[in-house]
């Protein structure tokens, strides 16, 4: 205590909030695309050591891995695709402050019910009915798996972030099951290509692209997704609830209702996505097939605050990530999930950068009072 | 068999009791670390690395610096793994959810990466990791356990680490009840202005328990290399043991003594399917489904009862700023 | 006899961000004396006491503690100079103890033994006459209990410089008159304490010396025995009050709200609101006076469908069909299906009323997004409504896409009230609407209640300014502790018999 009285010192800084002189929007972003830059730096720098190349090399290498040729093109797209639709099916939950991280598991459901109506019914349905069966089956079981927590959110309460996760191992372990029950051969654990003579629940190429119609399926729910949050009513109500419940009370807005409607949309399109990878990628379902996706799309979404527009940015800087140092990894001989550690370093610093946004570090006053 | 069971499901019950028990200290805090199995990993890893090299550097090893070195290793990498996530939720109050994946998907890379790649990177010439003579040291029981019939095999045939996690669990049950600092502690996860209007450094006591938190969750992962795997590190052979642990703090309702029987109870649901006669495959992959589905119904209970003892920490998840209005 | 400073400010100054809550304050703190500071709503006396216990820390001057310049970093540093505050907010942990909050953040040698520490505190408490269960857990206490532990709290960590942050406005009489025994006591034992109020009586009561703020800046001190309430009130104000409210009469008042023998009870099991009946006119408006916490947001929500009563009935006397319509149990949603325009300016303008990180546009789109078969929303009615009230009711902001939450104080409820009247209603009941609002745009808000009122509204207007209360209402309710304590007629009562009823505790209903 005595050294406190003796040594009068302000402390070094203290941070403040930016609540009426927030930053400028173009400001705000300056601070985003700078903490990319470093943490690309960071990146680069973490590759030369690890590899020896010349930095250069490096980041050639990356844009090589991502956009190297038509093909790789393509697949970054489809990658793009894929991560920005889970991404928009996490947003409504978000926005509305409801914890939904078991994109994962919605995702799975959605695409074993896919799976089951490609194994199921594939060949004994006629085209016209099968696929409006096997698309509405996809959206519902995604739509089912997030109303579940959701229910249980609005009438008790229930802490929603550690139920969403808990569902995503259900999820896994449902798909485990399946994949045996209807492994080919019998008891291996995998289904393999499903219906890969017939095609059968398989989506149509597009001017001899596999991957087209899933990229368009994608930029339709982008922009509905964007219409919906910006000019409906339910996008309205959504970002209420999510600011503040007492004023959705107060204004009359059933509360429990968009919680639960707001989570069948997450879930729907969480299902939608599930097709997209079972139908219109892979053909064959494992516990893998959502591969971490529903993680990463809480990130994406986080990122680009909720915003569809910006969602395709953030996603596209995740899939390139995957796909350059995925080639680093080719190149250089080393393990795969040299992707993982660059999404990791990135997203901290983005992360870490919106504090700067947000608060403001006031330093000491430098003049000497005696 | 009943033995044998014990035994395994204790095998498999230690790693999620040193995650648990290091999820419990930072969730006491006020942090949710959906980190945790990205730390598991680091923790494993990093152990792996440091006894690899020590293999690799030496003909004879020396059965103390055996242990010590990967297990300094372990708490290195884990520690910088929840500096990490404190500085960034705690200094600069980012979201603790996101901040969590992101640590998951960092760590459980680099475990995967370094446990691919590091032959290649050391330029050693072995043709896989196999750490089988640090595992040995590591699987050191009691010389007399085996004498002692069924007691011995079921409370005392393992590997110092387990009793570690044990006694951690323990002392931690202490510190949170019998201690000042663990009832500084628990106030600051519940209500940080509270805490520091009573003079508590909050965001010390966050730095140190998410820190402490992570460093104990990561010897989680040594445990499972060292002594469950035999020293053999296969990439995504740790699967989702972390959420595991995260489940378990729910199922102990944040308490690290319960949390010792719920990981042993985990452990033996993880593997009790090897036990059950007539089992298929796929009805395997349903029982597995098991220790999830019992987390959920004690989180449906918990949040039906309402009783306040019940309930996470009050401000889990939430960043503390002081000077908020 | 010389007085020994305890604390002395010298021009401190605390901004947020463009609010200015302290502006050079100085400020003495004598041992052995109890130090009233005074001030409104919003004149600062918290954020000021705030940056002595180390909550906040002042933009610019100094602190001195016993004639020595400090720095007081935190809530630690504070404790170190025996300065213990005591929140109007309690700062209580939930789920622990009495005792354990008590002992919480206290460095002691020895082993921590509870136990022992619950014997110490029993003698703290057993010495002041408080009665406290140790072993009780905070989430099942009264608020009176609640305070009583902070209390102890301070006392047992050996504070000699004691700050109170309104400490009576959850009190009975009772129990006030018990604090202030206590408080004796210690002013006795030659500690220093600091209350801070805007009740003149308990001023006048309890303090040696009384420290003026008024809207950020220190205006005075003076001995409590050389001052009297219209002294006090002077500088509080700024100028005697005569506030000149307009207040016209109409002729023509019907009976809009009838409220019968409604009671609630809240989520802890208190019952809030105890057999509360009154009508609201039209062309009327009724004011509603109580201290702080006395059951009128409860009301109000009540009324407007936010809250399941326990018993009794409000029932709307519909002009347009001439029918009876019943309010309870209905949601804000059903009632407005009824047609009927009720509208409510809550205390909570940013927490309920409003939503701060949309614009005004949007903010207008609360009531009326509904509107229409489309599942798309309309933004051109708001948007106009937006501009329109900006421009009517003077908004100061850089334009209708702003975030209210940039907005200060007074713009903001200048959108609310604002929007609340575009609704063109019936019933228009505020709660504290002038809170914390500059002079200019509190007479804005009165006279856009006079016109409510001579348009035939029926105005429910919750102050707690009771000047305000006697020149704009026509009738005022005044409520005690969850009941009608009496109704009196603004034009002729006093506020000698305003502030009676107020802490007139209702003796006979009580017993049920």
């Amino acid at each position: 205590m005595e050294n406190k009285t003796n040594k009068v010192r302000e402390p070094l800084f203290h941070i403040t909030k930016r609540s009426n002189n927030a930053m400028k929007p173009a400001a705000a972003w300056g601070v985003r695309i700078a903490a990319v830059v470093v943490a690309l730096i960071l990146c680069g720098v973490v590759t030369v050591l690890l590899t020896g190349e010349n930095p250069f090399k490096v980041y050639e290498t990356m844009i090589d891995g991502a956009f190297g040729s038509e093909r790789k093109i393509w697949a970054l797209a489809q990658n793009t695709a894929v991560l920005l639709c889970i991404s928009l099916a996490v947003t409504p939950a978000f926005k509305m402050k409801f914890w939904n991280i078991g994109a994962e598991g919605q995702v799975l459901m959605g695409g074993l019910a896919t799976a089951a109506c490609m194994i199921l019914l594939g060949n004994k349905l006629p085209p016209i009915l099968f696929y409006p069966v096997m698309i509405i089956a996809s959206v519902a079981a995604g739509a089912i798996w997030g109303l579940i927590p959701a229910f249980f959110k609005a009438q008790w309460n229930t802490n929603e972030t550690l139920f969403t996760l808990m569902m995503n191992y259900i999820a896994i372990q449902i798909v485990s099951y399946f994949c045996y029950i209807w492994s080919v051969p019998k008891g291996s654990g995998h289904i393999g290509i499903i219906n890969s003579a017939s095609q059968m629940g398989w989506f149509p190429k597009i001017g001899g692209q596999s991957y087209l119609c899933n990229i368009l399926i994608v930029l339709v729910l982008t922009v509905f997704m964007f219409i919906y949050f910006k000019y409906s009513k339910h996008g309205y109500e959504i970002s209420v609830v999510g600011e503040s419940e007492n004023t959705a009370r107060y204004i009359g807005i059933n509360v429990k209702k968009v919680i639960l409607r707001t989570m069948l949309l997450s879930g729907a399109v969480c299902g939608i996505a599930g097709l997209i990878l079972v139908s219109g990628t892979d053909h064959t379902i494992t516990r893998d097939t959502a591969g971490g996706r529903g993680f990463t799309a809480i990130m994406v979404s986080w990122l680009a605050h909720f915003d569809p527009i910006y969602m395709i940015i953030t996603s596209l800087l995740i899939a390139f990530l995957e796909k350059g140092a995925g080639q680093i990894s080719t190149n250089f001989g080393l393990n795969d999930s040299f992707s993982e550690i660059l999404t990791g370093i990135i997203i901290f610093f983005i992360i870490g950068s919106e504090f700067f946004i947000n608060y403001e570090i006031k330093f000491r006053e430098k003049e000497a009072k005696k | 068999m009943v033995v044998q069971i014990i035994q395994r499901a204790v095998m498999q019950g230690i790693p999620l009791l040193f995650g648990s028990t290091g999820e419990i200290l930072t969730e006491k805090a006020g942090n949710l670390n959906l980190g945790t199995a990205g730390v598991m990993y680091v923790g494993g890893i990093s152990g792996v690395i440091g006894a690899f090299l020590y293999e690799q550097s030496v003909e004879v090893l020396n059965p103390a610096l055996a242990i010590i070195i990967p297990v300094l290793a372990c708490l290195l990498g884990s520690l910088i793994m929840g500096l990490i996530y404190s500085f960034l939720t705690v200094s600069l109050r980012a979201n603790q959810n996101v901040t969590g994946l992101a640590l998951t998907t960092f760590g459980v890379g680099f475990g995967n990466f370094f446990g691919g790649s590091l032959i290649k990177i050391t330029g050693l010439d072995v043709p896989s990791i196999t750490l089988t003579r640090t595992s040995l040291c590591f699987q050191k029981s009691l010389p007399f356990a085996s004498k002692l019939g069924w007691f011995g095999d079921v409370f005392l045939s393992y590997s110092f680490l387990a009793y570690v996690a044990v006694a951690i669990a323990i002392i931690c049950t202490i510190y949170f009840n019998r201690t000042r600092s663990g009832l500084k502690l628990r106030a600051v996860g519940e209500n940080p202005a509270t805490a520091d209007a009573a003079g508590i450094n909050v965001e010390k006591y966050k730095y140190l328990s998410i820190c402490l938190g992570s460093m104990i969750a990561g010897l989680g992962g040594l445990y499972y290399v060292m002594d469950y795997a035999c020293g053999i590190w296969s990439n995504d052979a740790f699967g989702d043991r972390g959420w595991l642990a995260i489940a378990i703090v729910i199922f102990a309702i944040w308490r690290p003594n319960l949390s010792i029987v719920g990981s042993i109870l985990f452990g033996g649901l993880f593997i009790v399917h090897n036990y059950i006669p007539g089992l298929t495959f796929a009805s395997q992959e349903l029982i597995k489904m098991t220790p999830y589905v019992v987390t959920i119904i004690v989180l449906i209970v918990i949040s039906m009862l309402r009783k306040r003892e019940f309930q996470p920490p009050e401000s889990l998840g939430l960043s503390y700023f002081r000077e908020d209005r | 006899m010389s007085r020994q400073a305890a604390i002395e400010l010298k021009n401190i100054t605390k901004t947020f961000g463009n609010i200015i809550a302290n502006k050079d304050v100085n400020l003495t703190v004598y041992r052995g004396e109890v130090l009233s500071i005074l001030g409104e709503n919003g004149s600062g006396k918290t954020t000021l006491m705030n940056m002595i216990s180390g909550i906040y820390f002042p933009d610019h001057g100094q602190i001195f503690v016993d004639g020595k310049e400090v720095m007081i970093k935190s809530p630690k540093d504070a404790f170190d100079f025996k300065i213990g505050m005591i929140h109007q907010h309690f700062k209580l942990v939930d789920v622990f103890t009495a005792a354990e909050n008590i002992v919480l953040g206290l460095e002691e040698k020895g082993r921590y033994n509870l136990k022992k520490s619950v014997k110490e505190i029993q003698k703290i408490c057993d010495q002041y006459g408080f009665e406290l269960d140790l072993n009780k857990k905070i989430y099942e206490m009264s608020v009176s209990e609640k305070q009583t532990v902070e209390i102890v709290k301070v006392l047992y960590r050996g504070a000699d410089i004691l700050i109170l942050d309104e400490p009576t406005a959850v009190l009975t009489p009772q129990e006030i008159k018990k604090l202030f025994s206590v408080l004796k006591n210690m002013r006795a034992d030659g500690k220093a304490i600091v209350i801070i109020t805007h009740k003149l009586n308990e001023v006048m009561e309890i303090s040696d010396r009384v420290a003026v703020l008024r809207k950020g800046e220190y205006i005075g001190t003076v001995e409590t025995a050389e001052a009297n309430e219209s002294i006090l009130t002077e500088m509080m104000v700024g100028k005697k009050i005569e506030l000149n409210i307009e207040r016209t009469d109409v002729e023509k008042k019907e009976d809009r709200l009838v409220v019968d023998n409604i009671s609630y009870v809240n989520h802890e099991g208190l019952k809030v609101l105890k057999n509360v009946s009154f009508t609201a006119r039209s062309g009327e408006i009724l004011g509603i006076a109580g201290i702080a916490g006395s059951g009128q947001r409860e009301l109000l929500e009540s009324i407007a469908g936010l809250r399941k009563l326990s018993d009794g009935t409000i029932v709307y006397n519909n002009p347009q069909t001439g029918k009876k319509d019943y309010l309870r149990d209905k949601t804000p949603v059903q009632i407005r299906e009824l047609g009927i325009r009720l509208s409510f300016v809550p205390e909570d303008r940013l927490g309920m009323g409003l939503v701060g990180n949309m614009d005004i546009i949007d903010n207008m789109m609360l009531r009326s997004y509904r509107k229409g078969k489309s599942a798309f929303l309309q933004r051109k009615a708001p948007k106009d409504l937006a501009e329109k009230i900006i421009d009517d009711l003077e908004v100061v902001t850089p334009g209708a896409t702003t975030p209210v939450r940039r907005l200060s104080g007074g713009n903001v409820q200048k959108v609310l009230v604002g929007r609340e009247i575009a609704a063109a209603p019936t019933v228009f009941m505020a709660a504290y609407p002038v809170r914390g609002l500059d002079i200019n745009s509190s007479y804005m808000i009165y006279n856009l209640l006079n016109n409510q009122k001579e348009k035939g509204v029926a105005v429910i207007f919750v102050g707690e300014d009771l000047d305000v209360l006697l020149q704009l209402c026509d009738r005022i309710l005044v409520i005690s502790s969850g009941q009608i304590s009496g109704v009196v007629d603004a034009r002729t009562a006093t506020k000698e018999d305003v502030g009676l009823l107020m802490t007139k505790t209702g003796g006979e209903n009580d017993g049920e």
